[in-house]
């Protein structure tokens, strides 16, 4: 029953098609088929939050997506964020506000903010730490994270200089 | 300008940030296979045969390997990592299950196919047989006599037992004005760093050389235990431990399933991965889990401690694969920032059918203080005096340091607390938290209906365990700098923090220097990252070796430039004359000439090249220490604890880069308030596991944790050039103390005592629902 | 942990998804993902066939029909979070939904899936239920109309033949300005409801209450309805000392046992609920719905 698919999906902007099994995981297309190894798998049972990438746009668990389902749609990882090596402001706010340690939850942290951040300009810190809820950290207590969001909100409201 | 003290932002963000770190699931090795484990789903079982005839015909299959198709070398239980003499029985396992299983979720068989798909299909057609035997599940029923043994080949359930003291215990209690007893049960649960157990081997056989990358936090230990087992040199051994996603203890110990892929590896000719996926975590991936304190404290009529004595059971799980550190370390911390005159701890690590228990942050720590503030909050409410005074009264003072506590470490050191100052910890923690001031806030949202309490917690923790961490500092021929040391990062910013010493030592920026961690080709010895011990070793060897390179590079740039060494300085990648800065050598130029140019004599004393290696040996362990002060909200109704606020006061020592010790402190802080309030991994009575995923077994998330408030003292150790301390694990010691102590001033004046963590909101609904009948 | 092999199948219109339930052999529906991929990620379920149903557009709609909101099976959470029609013709919906999960999981999850995988502590059950709404189910053979208080049938067991989709959800709407309440105990911020309350309340001219309905979830297989409650409440002046005796009721639910708690502290935790989600109820219906 090894039943195979060919799919089209856009890839950080760009267009991409492969034969892939059913039932592979989006997670696993992501860092296996196409080595874009910086989503990372943490439970696989779409409890951590890890894995979180942009499907059309909104946060969603790639741990339980099949790559087939993605077909026609545009998925957006953390490889994309950065402009040819130029950090976003929410990158550069968790450098600022040392909102990472280990790294592996960290793209799904700015996958869930990103789109917190389109949705909610100025958000509370107690929406930051709603949204963040999906997230689960071990490393930073959260603290460097919500300071980070709060800190790329203003940047990118343009009442900091970006990173400043 | 020093680069100790400065919040210089990580050098490994942004690779971090970008997507592009290197954790070992991110090595494509080409040709490489994958690997799926097929686990014991009993506690305690012999295996009576073992069919995997249907795996191995599934297309895209390789091998099944079991303990009978291992090389010989490695068909012997692993090494006793961590031996003492308390240990009765040296029980380890197997790097496949022998004849029998003794927990659920034991390594039985390794499937090797094209990938991890097909190697869990495969992985199902694996038939065990299994004779289920009686399991021993509840450690203390482990101890009772007639109970089911863990291990067949044993008469009992006891692994260890030792008693740690010393004094007149026996004289206090019998002459104290009050004796009061507690008996406090405690449950922790499993590290769970967000990156499971990673491993990927590949073998060379034109060079005989075996490489195994993995996410471990002792590389040097993983390769040694490999050779120690099967006789390789361990230069044909490479180990790497790449970008890691968290460790908090578990990852200390080489596995069983690094030896089986190891195996694999050589046997097939193809690299061979596996990746551990967080169900096996929950059962395979070693834990804390249960210790039980039965204990009494002495003390006069003012509240001055006198004595304390008990006894402390330990769940070791059914294996010692790390001696019997945690409930050493617990029984030795209990005396804690205290003059505890007297002392006896009776302890007894028993066997169980679970998988085994190691250090996890805090490693026995956060029990032991548990079990010492939990004794001063009972003296404080038996005599009616604020439980921060009671503190007072009895911490050792700021003057008798260094003070000896009289006990033994676990390294063979005497326990001796070379520096702090407790009592003004205390006293930062309590003004930070507007402590006395509390009452009144108490007091006005009681009109509201509302319980909060305020709570206080203080420890001393023994950090920087010798012997040795060693970092070697090279430069190259290009000037580039770089460090390398054996000691492995899982997201403290080691990077950071070691080119800031050098970087401090040579006068260049830190992001100058390139350090290398986590390989065992780059420092011949190691001992690992665990137990807060790197910054207080390899810090000072990344110290002493980028010093000596210092004195070795004046000493060649006097011999080149023809000038006296005290005129020369540091700066910017050169060594120069002073106030004549174009009259200098860069640091390459320097390296050219020490790596050797034909013709051209080495002056006297200087020997060839620009390297060194140090390995910092430290006398003994330097003591850090804290104070925590937690706020809670109790919903008497539901039993619901809330933490309204978090405020710690901390004292590593030397602080190298301020903003990555407050990162510790928070994230040790979140582990705590897990502890206090969250995760407990819970077996049934047949010792199988009950909470094996994250809906299950609860980690603390965004929204359950406040923002931690941090106050700072820098207390230098003399124990280190540095006068550098741990700080990895402080935020979670005192944290389940200090929040229980917190939810019992909530329900004051309910008589409700809190002796089992971690609390769940029923529990507490039971205990209030108690005293409420009671009163 | 990674799934099982299966056939996959993704229907482009209903009609097409029914056939594929009608032939396939032991076929499940791949709607938001969120509960069923965990459950073939452990291998706890392995379908040999998946129909993914995320392209079926007609399953999707959301609108107002004759004091009623028609949700089509397929409604993103997400979507009816943000929605404005629902927000205000069934704001009790909207409440409970922002208990549900995460954002990450509502973007994806629907109300169809949550309602045919019917956990029981899932949130938008007990709103359906206090809302006397109506399920619409499709096959082959026909459609039929299940009506919530018969949608349970045991656990997570709803009221569908194998060969039968949810298709739709018919919510009568409460009059303008009632009164909502929606409270639940959870361990943590979205996690599932330990016991959670839904209460819909309207009061008469004289501020008594007129009408009042309430729903539980987390006590036992499927949401279920307090008639002790809502007799107690009907008719009677509001104040803390009825709504403190009428929750009181809820104590007789069954509750259930698990690893987080006792069938004893869930039924305690009921009428904590109850009490609560009354008082959110009345705050609302005298602010007259705000």
């Amino acid at each position: 029953m090894a039943e195979r698919l060919e799919i089209t999906l856009t890839v950080n902007g760009e267009s991409v098609t492969r034969e892939v099994p059913v039932r592979l995981t989006l997670a696993d297309f992501l860092r296996h088929e196409l080595e874009l190894t910086g989503t990372h798998l943490g439970c696989e049972h779409g409890v951590c939050g890890a894995c979180t990438i942009l499907l059309d746009g909104k946060t969603a668990r790639s741990c339980l997506l099949l790559a087939v389902q993605t077909d026609g749609m545009s998925v957006d990882t953390v490889e994309g964020m950065a402009d040819n090596g130029a950090l976003t402001p929410l990158q550069q706010a968790f450098i600022d506000n040392h909102g990472l340690q280990c790294g592996f939850c960290t793209p799904g942290m700015l996958a869930t903010l990103t789109e917190l951040l389109d949705t909610i300009p100025d958000p509370s810190e107690q929406e930051v730490r709603e949204w963040l809820s999906g997230n689960i950290c071990r490393c930073t207590g959260y603290q460097g994270i919500v300071d980070a969001a709060l800190d790329a909100a203003k940047a990118l409201r343009g009442e900091s200089p970006a990173g400043a | 300008m020093s680069w100790i003290g400065s919040a210089v932002p990580r050098l490994e963000d942004a690779t971090l940030l970008t997507g592009t770190g290197k954790f070992v699931d991110d090595i494509h090795l080409p040709n490489a296979l994958q690997a799926a484990v097929v686990r014991s789903t009993f506690a305690h079982a012999r295996i009576t045969g073992i069919d995997a005839a249907a795996a191995l015909a599934m297309p895209g299959v390789y091998a099944v390997f079991t303990h009978a198709d291992l090389p010989e070398a490695l068909k012997t239980a692993m090494p006793l990592l961590v031996p003492n003499p308390a240990i009765r029985y040296p029980v380890t396992q197997h790097v496949l299950a022998s004849d029998a299983v003794h927990f659920v979720g034991e390594a039985v068989a390794l499937v090797v196919a094209d990938d991890r798909y097909i190697a869990e299909d495969a992985a199902e057609l694996v038939f065990v047989d299994y004779e289920p035997l009686p399991a021993a599940g509840d450690f203390r029923e482990a101890l009772r006599p007639g109970a089911a043994v863990a291990h067949e080949t044993r008469e009992d359930n006891v692994a260890a037992e030792f008693t740690v003291g010393y004094g007149e215990t026996k004289a206090a209690f019998a002459e104290a004005a009050h004796v009061f007893g507690e008996t406090l049960f405690q449950h922790r649960g499993a590290g769970h760093a967000m990156e499971c157990r990673t491993m990927l081997a590949s073998y060379e056989a034109v060079t005989d050389t075996l490489t195994i990358w993995a996410n471990t936090q002792s590389p040097h230990q993983l390769r040694d235990v490999y050779c120690r087992m099967t006789g390789q040199a361990d230069n044909r051994v490479r180990v790497i431990a790449p970008d890691t996603g968290g460790g908090f203890g578990s990852k200390v110990q080489a596995y069983p399933e690094h030896l089986a892929i190891a195996a694999a590896a050589i046997a097939l000719g193809r690299p061979v991965k596996y990746i551990e996926d967080r169900r096996e975590h929950f059962t395979a991936t070693h834990q804390e889990r249960d210790q039980f304190y039965d204990v009494e404290i002495a003390v006069d009529g003012d509240g001055r401690i006198k004595a304390v004595r008990g006894s402390l059971i330990h769940d070791c799980g059914a294996h010692l694969a790390w001696g019997i550190i945690t409930p050493f370390i617990s029984a030795t911390t209990l005396p804690g920032p205290y003059v505890v005159p007297a002392y006896q701890m009776k302890v007894t690590g028993v066997f169980t059918n679970k998988v085994a228990t190691t250090p996890v942050r805090g490693a026995g720590r956060p029990q032991a203080v548990f079990a010492m503030e939990r004794l001063l909050d009972r003296v404080a409410r038996e005599l009616s005096l604020d439980p921060a005074e009671v503190r007072r009264r009895n911490f050792v003072p700021a003057d008798a340091m260094p003070y000896k506590v009289g006990l033994t470490f676990r390294d063979g050191s005497p326990v001796i607390y070379d520096s702090g100052d407790y009592p003004a910890c205390q006293e930062k923690a309590l003004t930070l938290a507007g402590y006395d001031a509390f009452k009144e806030r108490q007091a006005a949202a009681r009109t509201e209906g509302r319980h909060i309490g305020i709570g206080t917690a203080s420890y001393v923790e023994g950090t920087g365990l010798g012997p040795f961490e060693g970092v070697s500092v090279q430069i190259m021929p290009a000037g580039n700098i770089i460090a390398q040391t054996g000691a492995a990062a899982q997201g403290q910013g080691h990077q950071t923090m070691f080119a800031q010493i050098i970087a401090d030592r040579l006068g260049v920026a830190p992001d100058a220097v390139t350090v290398i961690g986590g390989e065992t080709t780059g420092v011949a010895y190691g001992i690992g990252t665990f137990a807060s011990r790197v910054t207080a070793n390899a810090g000072p060897s990344a110290h002493l070796a980028a010093g000596n390179l210092r004195d070795k590079m004046i000493k060649i740039a006097a011999h080149l430039l023809e000038a006296a060494e005290d005129d020369l300085d540091l700066a910017d990648g050169r060594v120069f004359v002073k106030g004549v800065p174009e009259m200098g050598k860069s640091f390459g130029e320097i390296a050219v000439f020490a790596n050797g140019m034909p013709g051209f004599s080495m002056p006297d004393g200087i020997t060839p090249g620009l390297d060194d290696t140090s390995y910092f040996t430290p006398e003994r362990s330097t003591y850090a220490n804290g104070a925590h002060v937690a706020e809670v909200e109790v919903d008497i109704e539901t039993g619901r604890v809330s933490i309204l606020r978090y405020v710690t006061a901390h004292d590593c020592g030397t602080i190298i880069n301020p903003m990555m010790v407050e990162g510790q402190v928070a994230g040790g802080v979140v582990h705590g308030i897990g502890n206090a309030l969250f995760e407990w991994m819970r077996y049934d009575e047949a010792a199988q596991p009950v909470t094996v995923n994250f809906g299950e077994y609860l980690l603390p998330l965004a929204t359950e944790t406040p923002a931690i408030e941090q106050t700072h003292m820098e207390t230098p150790t003399p124990l280190n050039p540095l006068g550098v301390k741990g700080a990895g694990e402080g935020g979670t010691i005192p944290a389940a103390a200090a929040i229980v102590s917190a939810i019992e001033n909530a329900l004051t004046p309910l008589d409700v005592k809190i002796a089992q963590v971690p609390v769940t909101p029923e529990a507490l609904l039971d205990l209030i629902a108690d005293a409420e009948a009671a009163r | 942990m990674k799934p099982p092999p299966f056939s996959y199948h993704r229907p482009e219109s209903l009609p097409q998804t029914l056939d594929f339930l009608a032939t396939l052999d032991d076929p499940k529906i791949l709607a938001g993902g969120q509960s069923l991929m965990p459950m073939m990620n452990f291998r706890y379920v392995m379908p040999a066939n998946i129909i993914d149903i995320n392209r079926v557009a007609e399953l999707s709609t959301v609108e107002e029909t004759g004091g009623a909101l028609r949700i089509g099976a397929m409604a993103r959470q997400r979507d009816l979070e943000l929605s404005d029609l629902v927000q205000r013709r069934c704001p009790l919906l909207h409440e409970a939904l922002l208990n549900v999960g995460h954002v990450q999981t509502r973007n994806r999850g629907t109300i169809g899936g949550s309602l045919s995988h019917l956990d029981p502590a899932a949130e938008m059950p007990a709103v359906l239920h206090a809302h006397d709404a109506t399920l619409h189910a499709a096959s082959k053979r026909g459609t039929r109309d299940i009506a919530m208080a018969d949608w349970s049938q045991g656990f997570m067991t709803p009221n569908l033949e194998p060969d039968e989709i949810l298709t739709a959800i018919t919510i009568p709407c409460w009059p303008e300005g009632h009164g909502y309440g929606f409270v639940e105990f959870a361990r943590r911020h979205g996690d599932f409801a330990m016991a959670g309350a839904a209460v819909l309340l309207t009061l008469d001219a004289g501020g008594k209450i007129d009408r009042a309905s309430v729903a539980l979830t987390g006590v036992d297989n499927g949401p279920v309805r307090l008639p002790e409650t809502e007799a107690a409440l009907s008719g009677q002046t509001p104040s803390p000392d009825l709504f403190e005796s009428a929750a009181a009721h809820a104590s007789s639910v069954p509750g259930i046992e698990d690893v987080h708690a006792t069938k004893e502290y869930r039924r305690k935790l009921a009428v904590v609920m109850t009490k609560r989600a009354l008082g959110q109820a009345l705050d609302r219906a005298q602010a007259g719905g705000a």
